[in-house]
């Protein structure tokens, strides 16, 4: 594979006000990239493995940055920086989880620059599709990864459909766990979505991990209070502790009363192309104790359905193994 | 005809005249670009380590490339160019940042900072340069331009750091030759925490 330490010649938009980016990427629909923080970008072109004719750096959108309180939670703007997440003081007093979750991203570094939008809107790392081969993902009519000699230790246990990629964010399951709900602009106005229909997988759309479509600017995130202050757990497992995406991670969020759980959200990260509710998982442990017991209870009740592929098998005890710790840890 | 406008005075008028009309496409071109429906332009001002540099910086070009080929900055190292080792970390606004994943076009109204700029004017090095030094931290010394900068950040905001904090402030910088308790080694004696 050709790799170029610098990128190709393109056009470089540095709007300063929405409304100016939201008609930049109108008019250039496919032929633009929005940048966040440019962290999934650069790889992408420094390969060549995609292309574009111009970036709209959105950095310079001051309306895009910060987190506010709302009447019903918080808004989170879609440029706030990760490690400006994992230290705002509202978001660790309510949404512990959420904070939690940014603090594992990549490496300091990363964080400093990456941006929440552009953490739940980037994309695959199925290595193969990185690379630039014909997958399924970029178009083709093969998938590399679930072939007899495909390396598919980090790829999906549960619902395949020709890609076999996975989520590689750790704010997303955070965020359905927290029943968040993204706010989407256009030239043409704002839809309202929530957190799980925001994330399509390949039985949907092959070609994008989320429901924006171009000419479409993630411009925030708002959380319900719902979740907020409730019992929270959040692990990710893998390889490294720093830059590494997760094997699995697991976001948590219970809601407890009378020494027992009364509802929950277990939302499981890696294991398929979004992030996973394990709905049998949550009504099984409505109504009873956070305890060692409980958690017996679920057995393999999280990894019902998996089908792991030559070298992910280890995934289906690391789900289930992680939901029991939500509920011990 | 008048005797005094030469062949060679006509010719010096038309240069002037269309000077004139360049510079005035140059500001409306300026003036365009001040609109953000416009792309970037090429020349630009960036203020590294305190002095305003007027440089041509490509609208895809990083920060690491601009300080290393075009201002001859070498101090800042580049490893892998991905944001996958840390060698190429310099600060941005007193912040931790990979000069190889950041567009040099994203600075323009910011402060950066490289290991250039962190000697005194008389040339004394750096208290974490020279703790560094008395703790051997660097091996080989790739990486240690990036720890540098990655510890001055980490002391900045906390002046008295735990051996794990320094750890998980240094976690984004990778060495080679895993020197890494002689870096920490080195955060503690620069905070004053080894005698």
């Amino acid at each position: 594979m050709p790799s170029h330490d610098v990128m190709p010649n393109m056009e470089l938009y540095q709007p300063v006000q929405v409304e100016d980016a939201l008609a930049l990427a109108a008019r250039l629909a496919e032929r633009g990239w929005l940048l966040g923080g440019g962290q999934d970008t650069y790889g992408w072109l420094k390969d060549r493995a995609k292309t574009t004719e111009a970036m709209i750096d959105l950095n310079g959108i001051e309306a895009l940055r910060g987190i506010r309180e709302t009447a019903d939670g918080i808004e989170i703007g879609a440029l706030t920086t990760l490690t400006e997440l994992a230290n705002n003081p509202l978001v660790r007093e309510r949404y512990s989880l959420l904070a939690d979750a940014a603090i594992k991203v990549a490496s300091p570094q990363i964080r400093n620059v990456g941006t929440v939008g552009g953490n739940l809107a980037q994309d695959a790392r199925c290595w193969y599709y990185r690379r630039g081969l014909s997958c399924y993902r970029a178009g083709g009519n093969l998938c590399y990864a679930d072939t007899p000699q495909g390396m598919n230790r980090e790829h999906a246990i549960f619902n395949a459909s020709r890609c076999v990629a996975v989520t590689p964010s750790d704010t997303a399951p955070a965020l359905v766990a927290l029943e968040a709900s993204m706010v989407i602009r256009s030239n043409t106005g704002e839809r309202v979505i929530s957190a799980e229909d925001f994330f399509v997988g390949p039985n949907v759309d092959i070609r994008n991990m989320t429901a924006l479509r171009p000419g479409e600017i993630l411009t925030s995130v708002r959380l319900p209070a719902t979740w907020a202050n409730a019992t929270f757990y959040f692990e990710k497992v893998a390889d490294r502790n720093v830059w590494d995406f997760a094997l699995v991670n697991m976001a948590v969020a219970m809601r407890e009363s009378g020494g027992v759980i009364q509802n929950a959200r277990f939302v499981a990260g890696g294991v398929q192309c979004t992030p996973r509710r394990l709905v049998d998982v949550e009504n099984a442990v409505r109504g009873r104790p956070r305890s060692e017991a409980t958690a017996q209870t679920l057995g393999t009740l999280a990894s019902q359905g998996a089908r792991p592929l030559n070298h992910n098998g280890f995934k289906v005890h690391l789900v289930d193994s992680l939901a029991k710790r939500a509920l011990i840890a | 005809m008048n005797p005094r406008l030469t062949r060679r005075r006509f010719i010096k008028g038309v240069i002037y005249s269309s000077a004139a009309a360049m510079s005035g496409a140059g500001l409306y071109l300026t003036n365009a670009q001040s609109q953000s429906s416009a792309a970037v332009g090429r020349l630009i001002s960036i203020n590294v380590n305190g002095r305003t540099r007027s440089v041509d910086v490509l609208p895809q070009e990083t920060l690491a490339h601009t300080l290393r080929y075009k201002l001859n900055m070498t101090g800042t190292k580049l490893g892998c160019n991905r944001g996958e080792c840390g060698a190429c970390t310099v600060l941005i606004d007193d912040v931790t940042t990979y000069a190889c994943s950041m567009l040099t076009h994203s600075v323009k109204t910011r402060t950066v900072t490289t290991v250039e700029g962190l000697r005194s004017p008389d040339g004394q090095l750096h208290p974490v340069q020279q703790a560094f030094l008395e703790e051997l931290s660097p091996q080989c010394g790739f990486c240690t331009p990036g720890q540098v900068i990655a510890t001055v950040a980490l002391l900045k905001a906390n002046p008295r750091p735990t051996r794990e904090e320094a750890r998980q402030a240094l976690a984004g910088n990778l060495c080679r030759c895993g020197a890494y308790d002689h870096y920490l080694n080195g955060v503690m004696r620069a905070s004053g925490q080894l005698s």
